[in-house]
């Protein structure tokens, strides 16, 4: 932070700032102009006067109220379960080290570039209703109907998106437990505390700035996410990106999609204020979130 | 250490193991064993076949590989030229409108794909620019979308730079031009090479933002993939999701080698 201070351009530092122009206007036109024509759609009723009706119609109905819940109960979730496996994971590997842990971790981390989809792709041939699961259900049962069936209801979502999120989790964990002194912990392990004592004493304290970052991080991406829902595509699991989606796409009535997406961009909005500020907080020493 | 006695190690590193394989490992090992799989009617497959390999490689899957790369390549150099030349020049303004410009090219990571799809296709469907239908608007997508990771990763590079060498630079004379092609750049590079690699990973994979803006002439991979396990070709589109997964990791790892050692974290 300071080092970006410390460099002021030499020449002319008061119009230097017309250098931040052309990025500028690219961003204006390419992002912020498309989303204030989003605003202004979702003003224009199909007469053409501005109103707020559209809002009413819109918000008061059944398949919005249903797709806001849904992508809240998956949001909250998907975070809550990243949150528990990304704590326990990176507990182990750092603090229990296993012959190998690095290349895990690395392994982990990798997963973050891999497309969203590619999990529900996998849980359709795991758990889906032709899947390895059910095949084997049906085999030793004889049943006729595949048993398992929870990969079309929000479990399935939410589970196909605790395994995609959980390495956000892990990341700054494993920073901020790097940091953690490992004297700390044999002294006090030397003075009688057992490991749940030392977990719930000194590392849960030293690791929350980074649990709260992380799961604020977490939930503006499952509240955006988008390819799991799609691929997975339980027809009563609709979240507010589907809804928009098919209003949009399938249906063509751009209106409701603008009312739905300017929805979705106060939500993610807010939750992103909700995680710039935990990190400007609580990361003095920026908990590895960059 | 957190586990002294040899048991309590052995069951934590069970668990750790057994988290790791269940969560990570079974969904890559599935999805390569359904790309080769030629009938499968009970647990495992019981014929296999390089079938959908081959159908990966020919014809419009092909076509859907290489504009995947194409536009990956493409918003990526547009979003690395756009995000270096904005944490650069912010570096010359006060404090106080710098923290408000930083938000403003973050914002964009902030919002859902979807939403930035429908707000091209509602801008750029009426004049004064008619962009719908065409390449252009899948890659503007990618780019709007990858933008902010971009420059976050710049901007976190260039705070890191040691402050004093540019300073010395500048005090011998060096003119600010040669000092931004001789000095910070160069110091740069590795950072510039982690934010390209990541927001190329990002575009290989993008769905919501591309589903909504593109043209039947240029269809990306997942797309691809999406309308082919939709119609039952599951085992093609595992096949493809598995040629996307290694294309993207090849491209990473290729990169992350490309610079000296400097590259590091």
């Amino acid at each position: 932070m300071s080092a970006t201070a410390a460099v002021r351009s030499g020449a002319g530092p008061r119009l230097g700032g017309l250098w931040v122009l052309p990025p500028l206007l690219l961003l204006a036109a390419l992002f912020f102009y498309p989303l204030a024509l989003i605003a202004g759609q979702s003003l224009v009723g199909d007469d053409g006067a501005v109103s707020l009706a559209g809002y009413g119609a819109v918000l008061t109905g059944p398949l919005f109220a249903n797709a806001l819940w849904h992508t809240i109960e998956i949001a909250v979730g998907a975070t809550a379960g990243c949150l528990v496996l990304g704590f326990v994971m990176a507990l182990l590997l750092t603090f229990v080290p296993i012959p190998g842990g690095r290349l895990i971790a690395r392994l982990i981390d990798t997963f973050i570039a891999l497309p969203t989809f590619l999990v529900a792709l996998a849980f359709t041939f795991i758990y889906g209703s032709a899947g390895l699961l059910n095949m084997a259900a049906m085999g030793a049962t004889g049943l006729s109907t595949p048993p398992i069936d929870f990969l079309y209801s929000v479990w399935g979502v939410i589970l196909a998106e605790v395994t995609v999120y959980t390495p956000f989790i892990m990341r700054p964990l494993l920073a901020s437990f790097s940091l953690i002194e490992t004297a700390q912990i044999e002294v006090a392990s030397s003075l009688g505390a057992g490991p749940w004592r030392i977990i719930r004493q000194v590392i849960f304290p030293a690791a929350l700035p980074a649990l709260l970052a992380g799961g604020s991080l977490c939930l503006l991406l499952t509240v955006n996410e988008f390819g799991v829902v799609f691929f997975i595509g339980a027809k009563g699991v609709i979240t507010l990106p589907l809804l928009i989606y098919s209003k949009a796409i399938e249906e063509s009535d751009y209106s409701t999609a603008c009312v739905i997406a300017m929805v979705n961009v106060v939500l993610s909005l807010s939750l992103y204020a909700l995680y710039r500020t935990l990190v400007a907080r609580l990361g003095g020493d920026r908990a590895g979130v960059v | 250490m957190l586990v002294w006695s040899s048991s309590g190690r052995a069951w934590a590193w069970g668990v750790l193991l057994a988290c790791f394989f269940l969560i990570y490992g079974v969904p890559l090992a599935i999805i390569a064993l359904a790309s080769v799989a030629g009938e499968w009617n009970s647990v495992l497959p019981e014929k296999f076949t390089f079938l959908h390999y081959r159908h990966a490689f020919s014809g419009e899957a092909s076509a859907q590989l290489r504009a995947s790369i194409a536009t990956g390549a493409i918003a990526s150099l547009v979003a690395l030229v756009a995000g270096t030349w904005s944490a650069l020049a912010l570096r010359t303004i006060a404090r106080v409108p710098r923290r408000v410009l930083d938000m403003l090219f973050f914002v964009p990571s902030a919002v859902p794909s979807v939403s930035v799809g429908l707000g091209l296709l509602v801008a750029f469907s009426r004049p004064p620019v008619l962009l719908n239908g065409t390449t252009a608007i899948v890659i503007i997508a990618h780019l709007v979308l990858i933008s902010a990771f971009t420059y976050g990763n710049v901007s976190a590079g260039l705070s890191r730079l040691p402050a004093d060498v540019e300073q010395i630079a500048e005090s011998l004379g060096a003119t600010p031009a040669y000092r931004l092609r001789r000095i910070t750049l160069p110091l740069l590079a590795p950072y510039l090479v982690a934010a390209f690699s990541l927001s190329f990973a990002m575009s290989m994979g993008e769905l919501g933002a591309t589903v909504m803006v593109y043209p039947p002439g240029w269809v990306t991979l997942p797309v691809g993939i999406f309308a082919l396990t939709d119609r039952g070709a599951v085992f093609d589109g595992a096949a493809l999701t598995v040629v996307l997964a290694a294309t993207t990791l090849l491209v990473l790892f290729g990169l992350s080698r490309m610079p000296s050692r400097a590259v590091a974290r």
